[in-house]
């Protein structure tokens, strides 16, 4: 015998189920009057530095069919590629950027919008540089664990050739799903595929 | 530099396509997730401040009711400990959660359940943990509810909590359970969960201690984040 290793377990995820808005943007479940407003709705606070940009977007199922139930998280670090958090030990990030947004997806169209600016980069575990990207966190009634993805920029090709997590993805032809579409004036749109042909990368991270 | 969060124990969580449960047969991943050690961005994460909770955040008796109200139930305390795999309280964490009313009954037009809705309640509510990881709000017993997934499937009572640790690889949505609910054992959605411990992990106990005498009775419901590794080394992974 051993002795033990008395650690803890992470508590099992559930799913969120089709009422997510209740508990997270109540105000859009038009719940209103407990909360002022819901949280991750704005990301630029005030005179933001860098390149605005607007992401939107649809999570689409194995049917084809936009998710109208969903819940988006984005998490990303301002243009000097610094994140707004007590975790950021590199430096203070512009104090007008939360780098953390939370948006339902449309109850009609299934898209949904984050107003926030380009983000900087920032480096891998071993130093290397990897390529701008929004990182992005997916719940919704039929998914069983939050699901990490990430955005990366179409006209950063250069950086995305370089970039550690692209380079690790085994089939090269899966790294466009993790592309956005420039629309143009700062405008990106990246659908997200839960299956199929061109089933988004998610990550185990 | 950090050492990163230890990985997840996905065999312990539920996995991506359950088809008892069907609507995961068209929603979950079919593809092996890309795995990766945790980077800058999901070793940080934004801060929610004790400043942004309103005075009724934690009481979903009284957040959502009219003129003296207070929403229809069973009153209960639920409280616990938010900690990482280490044992070590996590401060600071955002605790959302969202229930039924009394009746089994969700206040969202999607809902179809012929339950009353309870103009007192709204159903959502909000804390923050202590320096210690504890946190706590009151509310009413939610109620079981039929779902369409077979034609006769129950969820059991149920408290669903959104829980936002120190980093972004700590986001996690789970489902409260109670002590002795008979349902927990025939719903598909409990049982995504792989192991019966798994599953005993999310029931929280009726704590009679916490029991406030002639108003609420109290449920223990601890949560588990992952844990942060802490070690006197540095191990950075080379040409990965
Ligand atoms: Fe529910």
């Amino acid at each position: 015998m051993v002795q033990p290793l008395s650690y803890l377990k992470e508590s099992p995820s559930q799913t969120a189920g089709p009422y997510v808005h209740i508990g997270c943007t109540p105000n859009f479940a038009e719940i209103e009057g407990v909360y002022p407003q819901d949280l991750g709705h704005e990301m630029i606070t005030g005179d933001v530095q860098g390149q605005r940009i607007r992401i939107t977007g649809r999570v689409i199922d194995g049917t084809g069919t936009p998710l109208r139930d969903a819940m988006i998280e984005i998490w990303q670090p301002d243009a000097a590629g610094l994140f707004n958090s007590p975790a950021e030990t590199r430096g203070t990030a512009d104090p007008n950027f939360t780098g953390w947004g939370r948006c339902a997806s449309d109850m009609t169209t299934g898209e949904f919008a984050f107003e926030t600016v380009k983000p900087g980069a920032v480096p891998f575990v071993d130093g290397r540089m990897q390529a701008p990207h929004v990182t992005l966190w997916i719940v919704a009634r039929g998914i069983n664990l939050g699901l990490h993805t990430r955005m990366y920029f179409p006209d950063e090709a250069d950086a995305n050739a370089d970039d550690p997590i692209l380079s690790r993805i085994e089939h090269q032809t899966r790294v466009k799903t993790l592309m956005g579409e420039d629309k143009g004036d700062g405008h990106i749109h990246f659908d997200i595929r839960l299956q199929g042909h061109n089933e988004t990368v998610f990550f185990d991270i | 530099m950090t050492n990163g969060y230890v990985n997840r124990d996905r065999r312990w969580h539920p996995p991506s396509i359950t088809p008892d449960y069907k609507t995961s047969v068209a929603r979950g991943p079919r593809h092996a997730p890309l795995s990766f050690p945790t980077t800058l961005a999901e070793e940080t994460g934004p801060v929610f401040g004790h400043d942004m909770l309103g005075r009724l955040d934690n009481d979903l008796i009284l957040n959502f009711a009219k003129d003296g109200g207070m929403a229809i139930g069973p009153r209960i305390i639920v409280h616990g400990q938010v900690r990482d795999e280490f044992g070590r309280g996590v401060p600071g964490a955002l605790i959302e959660v969202w229930q039924a009313n009394a009746g089994g009954r969700y206040r969202h037009k999607k809902e179809s359940y012929l339950a009353p809705l309870d103009p007192n309640f709204g159903g959502c509510g909000r804390c923050i943990s202590d320096a210690q990881g504890f946190y706590e709000f009151r509310t009413i017993l939610p109620g079981p509810y039929p779902w369409p997934n077979t034609m006769n499937d129950w969820r059991p009572a149920h408290i669903h909590f959104s829980i936002f640790g120190a980093g972004f690889a700590q986001r996690l949505i789970t489902q409260m359970y109670f002590e002795g609910d008979p349902l927990i054992w025939h719903c598909p959605i409990v049982d995504t969960i792989p192991t019966r411990e798994g599953i005993e992990s999310l029931v929280a106990a009726l704590d009679m201690a916490r029991t406030v005498p002639m108003d609420a009775r109290a449920y223990k419901f601890d949560i588990t984040l992952r844990g942060r590794r802490q070690t006197m080394f540095e191990n950075r992974m080379e040409g990965l």
